[in-house]
């Protein structure tokens, strides 16, 4: 027998903790082809690989719909909890309670947030729980086939040719007045951008609340839709241009002062903004609503970091928890003393 | 029945034939924001101190300040500690109620009231013991503003007199009642009983039977409310997370445990609490997070009422069929909105029974004592995690509010029964896992818990759609096949609640099966029965649903069964009916009483002297 020799195999592409990125997917999706939501996970997927997260440490949330179904799409290492509709925020509330160590990430969409689910969502925000809320907005209903949602715009039609005559909740402009400590908004379509606010998400010690305009290309991608690709692609508003630049990696390029905002974040990573055709300040949350006002008038949807806020207390701090995971805590920790019981009882008598 | 030896013959305002020692009922009817709320507890816990066996019951509306309200203390030699419908020393003090309160008492009662209300004149059969209140008050506190809450305390010091209770024991529950940070208000409150006291002493002259005598049955014993036993109860079973939302009756029940766990459950190695308490914005939230708590591996709870338990069914359901052990503490009350929101009722064992949608069943705890308040709830924990399930905890306002004797408790020897949970290290031997998959053919698999630091041991939770591996399914096979697990554990579940408390009577062809507080009524009422029309009757205590074989045997050794119900449409009893043959339910006799107030004996008694044609 010959012996051919053959080439060695290509070393595996891994991140910094050695995983590959095969280790961040998840199940084959079932959503629709083109639906916006199967980019967002494909950024997950990229960003919780190319951050290095351990999949493990991550808890994944989501409520009811379309948007909720897919985290069974990324991130098969992480345990996942499909929770009722418009609730997730309370389970989430209560896991990441239980287990600090968990990077929670949520992932909802606008029925689930702004109908069904506007209350936990707004006690989530006046929290601040430190976790990551990305919402899918497509200003429909997908599961119950195409029925409006609060975030439908004023004056949008549906496929049907109904239009809506109530105004859209915004839900940046709520995460922005209750508490949320890094809100933005992004485009399913745009990568560079969401990749950069996943990241900043991911790296943030607070509540990242991420509204992603994702058309439904099966009810809400028609002419008259303002949440469709072609109104995106003619309305979108880029607020900045941004960079992240992750704790483990050293800062090689300088930058100028003026030209681009450094944002520390609480692991060490760094998110860049470059103005564009403004100045912004995204430490105000005044400049935010105006902005925000602004944008509304003109019909633009405003897209990049809206707000961070890398000082405020999260809801864990606030509770002043003990740092290892309340649900391990052994028996010694957790039953007080015969001692305790007894003082106890004497008072009582 | 020595209830029934008090009724005098009349008229008797003359004084009485003879005296009913340690054996009485005492209403205090007040306006409620009239700090009588303080002179209650004191004069409850005086004739406590007294050694005599001792119960108050408070009666109030859903309201702070300007409505009726009426505080009951029953003194039982007997140790009798339910309801008693019959009231022996009427304090009348809101001129609202006084009338219609005086025109129901038996006659050879007692009347103390505030003079201006001239209640002598409605009856002749009565021993009345009029105080001028405001004229009293004035002098033993000069401050006008304080008055009002000051003047209750009169009635202590004359209700004292009248019954021979010890002053010294009621200084000494004013101390207790007040601590050592309110010295100058226990003091107030001292003068105000002494002049209340020293009022009576030279003004009247006694007529009426009743009278306290010292006893020594409460030595070693403590007063508390069900809710904070329920409270202790979950703090030495080391709850982490804890959420509620504020709810008549239940409050109380989280806003004590507040109270230990900041003084018990601080690290003091790093001054960080070992424990979440969020006070939720609804109840949908406050199981929500019970339920991701319970989830991740914490020891988790809330605690609510009729309605929150209304609003907390979809995601019950979810914990049930996601098998996500949390526990839920059901202070139960009256109905919904503007329901009698402060009145007692067994109103939830149904719906708790098998609350949400498709096809549930949950465990439920029914403790009817402090004690049982404090060891059950221990129990609850343990059972939930270990049957990876919401557990109902089912108390009641009577139980949850009122002040109760009890023997202290016992402190917990058992450990920590976390249950089926796997770490890394196990998923390194097993190299992986089936999280609903039947191993040990008791129904519950096992779980990891997020962020278990292993890379086999994630898996997605979520309804009824999941196969053994907890994969997404809808086929028909795989929904069956889970259904019969959960029944299956449900059936297993059987063999490790609670196990009822029973008493045969060797002659008895009835019997009593009854669940939590209606415990004293019955109790009590095995004795009427006996005494007063020679019935005797076999008594079965249920602590926990579901039923266990205890019951078919009760049933099986009784002619007639009545279960007790304390709602309208007999609940334990349709609980009963679900899961007993034809001939089981022949025998199956019902006592229902709704009335919004604590079952008392004399109900039950004549309930059942009706049915069995007596």
């Amino acid at each position: 027998m010959s012996t051919v020799a053959t080439p060695p195999p290509p070393a595996k592409k891994v991140n910094h903790i050695g995983l590959e990125v095969i280790n961040y997917k998840g199940a084959k999706t079932t959503l629709c082809a083109g639906c916006g939501h199967n980019s967002i996970s494909e950024r997950v997927i990229e960003c919780f690989y190319e951050m290095g997260v351990e999949p493990w440490r991550v808890g994944k949330f989501s409520g009811i719909g379309c948007s909720s179904k897919s985290p069974a799409y990324f991130l098969n290492l992480s345990h996942g909890f499909n929770a009722v509709h418009g609730r997730m925020p309370s389970i989430a509330t209560g896991a990441i309670m239980a287990n600090r160590t968990m990077l929670g990430l949520g992932v909802t969409g606008d029925g689930d947030t702004a109908s069904i689910g506007i209350g936990q969502f707004m006690h989530l925000v006046r929290r601040n729980l430190p976790m990551i809320y990305i919402i899918e907005d497509n200003g429909v209903y997908g599961l119950t086939k195409g029925q409006f949602s609060a975030t439908a715009d004023l004056g949008s039609k549906l496929k049907t040719g109904v239009i809506n005559d109530l105004p859209p909740f915004d839900c940046c402009a709520l995460a922005l007045r209750w508490g949320a400590t890094f809100v933005a908004r992004s485009f399913s379509g745009d990568k560079k951008q969401l990749q950069a606010l996943i990241k900043t998400a991911i790296a943030h010690n607070g509540l990242s609340v991420i509204d992603v305009v994702s058309p439904c290309v099966t009810f809400n991608d028609h002419e008259g839709s303002t949440k469709s690709y072609s109104y995106m692609k003619e309305h979108e508003e880029m607020l900045q241009d941004l960079s992240f630049v992750p704790s483990f990696e050293e800062i090689s390029v300088e930058i100028a002062e003026g030209e681009v905002r450094d944002i520390e974040l609480h692991d060490g990573s760094h998110l860049r903004i470059r103005k564009l055709n403004r100045d912004y300040d995204p430490t105000s949350r005044l400049a935010a609503f105006t902005a925000l006002e602004e944008a509304e008038r003109k019909h633009e949807v405003l897209t990049g970091v809206l707000y961070v806020n890398t000082e405020k207390p999260n809801f864990l701090e606030m509770l002043h928890l003990a740092e290892e995971p309340l649900a391990t805590l052994p028996q010694a920790k957790v039953r007080p003393g015969r001692e305790a019981l007894d003082e106890i009882m004497e008072e009582l008598r | 029945m020595s209830t029934l030896e008090v009724a005098p013959a009349e008229p008797r305002i003359s004084g009485s034939a003879h005296t009913v020692v340690n054996d009485f009922s005492i209403q205090v009817a007040t306006v409620n924001g009239s700090g009588s709320q303080t002179a209650n507890s004191v004069l409850m816990r005086s004739i406590f101190q007294m050694g005599v066996p001792v119960s108050g019951k408070n009666m109030f509306p859903s309201n702070i300040a300007g409505l009726p309200t009426w505080f009951t203390i029953r003194a039982s030699k007997h140790g009798y500690i339910g309801r008693k419908k019959e009231i022996d020393l009427l304090v009348a003090m809101n001129p609202e109620t006084a009338r219609e309160d005086v025109m129901k008492l038996d006659s050879g009662a007692a009347v103390v009231y505030d003079e201006p209300l001239k209640l002598n004149a409605l009856r002749s059969d009565l021993h009345f013991y009029p105080a001028p209140f405001d004229k009293l008050v004035a002098p033993v506190c000069p401050d006008a503003k304080l008055r009002k809450l000051v003047r209750n305390m009169l009635y202590d010091g004359i209700v004292a007199w009248l019954l021979s209770i010890d002053m010294d024991e009621i200084h000494n529950a004013l101390v207790k009642q007040f601590g050592k940070r309110k010295a100058k208000a226990a003091e107030l409150n001292w003068g105000a009983a002494q002049a209340g006291y020293e009022f009576a002493a030279r003004t009247y002259t006694k007529t009426d039977a009743f009278k306290i005598e010292r006893m020594h049955a409460n030595t070693g014993k403590i007063i508390i409310e069900g809710n904070a036993a329920c409270a202790l109860g979950a703090m030495f079973a080391g709850v982490t997370v804890i959420t509620w939302y504020p709810i008549t009756p239940s409050s109380s029940l989280v806003e004590t445990l507040i109270g230990y766990l900041k003084r018990f459950r601080i690290d003091p190695d790093t001054g960080r609490a070992t424990f979440a308490v969020v006070q939720a914005e609804d109840e949908l939230a406050s199981i929500g997070m019970a339920l991701g708590a319970g989830w991740a591996g914490a020891r988790s709870m809330t605690s609510t009422a009729g309605p929150g338990i209304s609003l907390m069914s979809e995601f019950v359901g979810l914990g049930y069929y996601a098998e996500v052990p949390t526990v839920i503490f059901d202070v139960q009350r009256v109905g919904p909105s503007t329901g009698l929101p402060t009145r007692t009722m067994q109103g939830d064992l149904l719906s708790a029974a098998t609350l949400s949608h498709g096809d549930t069943q949950h465990p439920m705890f029914f403790p009817c004592s402090p004690e049982e308040c404090f060891t059950m709830s221990g129990d609850a924990f343990d059972f939930a995690e270990r049957f990876q399930t919401p557990v109902f905890v089912m108390t009641d306002l009577d139980l949850g509010m009122n002040n109760w004797p009890s023997d202290p408790f016992p402190y917990p020897e058992k450990p920590l029964d976390r249950g089926k949970v796997l770490t890394a290290a196990d998923l390194d031997k097993l190299g992986g896992f089936a999280r609903y998959k039947d191993v040990d053919g008791d129904g519950i698999g096992y779980r990891t818990l997020p962020a278990t630091n292993h890379a086999a041991g994630a898996y997605f939770t979520r309804g009824s759609g999941h196969n053994e591996r907890a994969q997404y399914t809808e086929r028909e096979d795989d929904y069956i096949n889970n259904m019969h697990r959960l029944s299956h554990k449900f059936q297993t579940m059987r063999k490790h609640v609670p196990a009822p408390e029973v008493h045969y009577h060797a002659d008895a062809e009835i019997g009593f099966v009854a669940c939590g507080t209606s415990h004293y009524a019955v109790t009590e009422s095995c004795d009427q029965l006996l005494a007063e029309y020679d019935i005797p009757a076999s008594y079965l205590r249920l602590k926990a649903y579901p039923f266990t074989t205890e019951l078919t045997d009760f049933i099986a050794r009784h002619q007639r069964v009545y279960v007790v119900d304390q709602n309208r449409d007999a609940q334990l009893l349709a609980l009963m009916r679900l899961e007993m043959t034809p001939e089981q339910i022949a025998k199956l006799r019902s006592i229902k009483y709704y009335g919004g107030l604590p079952l008392d004996a004399r109900t039950v008694t004549d309930e059942i002297v009706r049915q069995e044609g007596k």
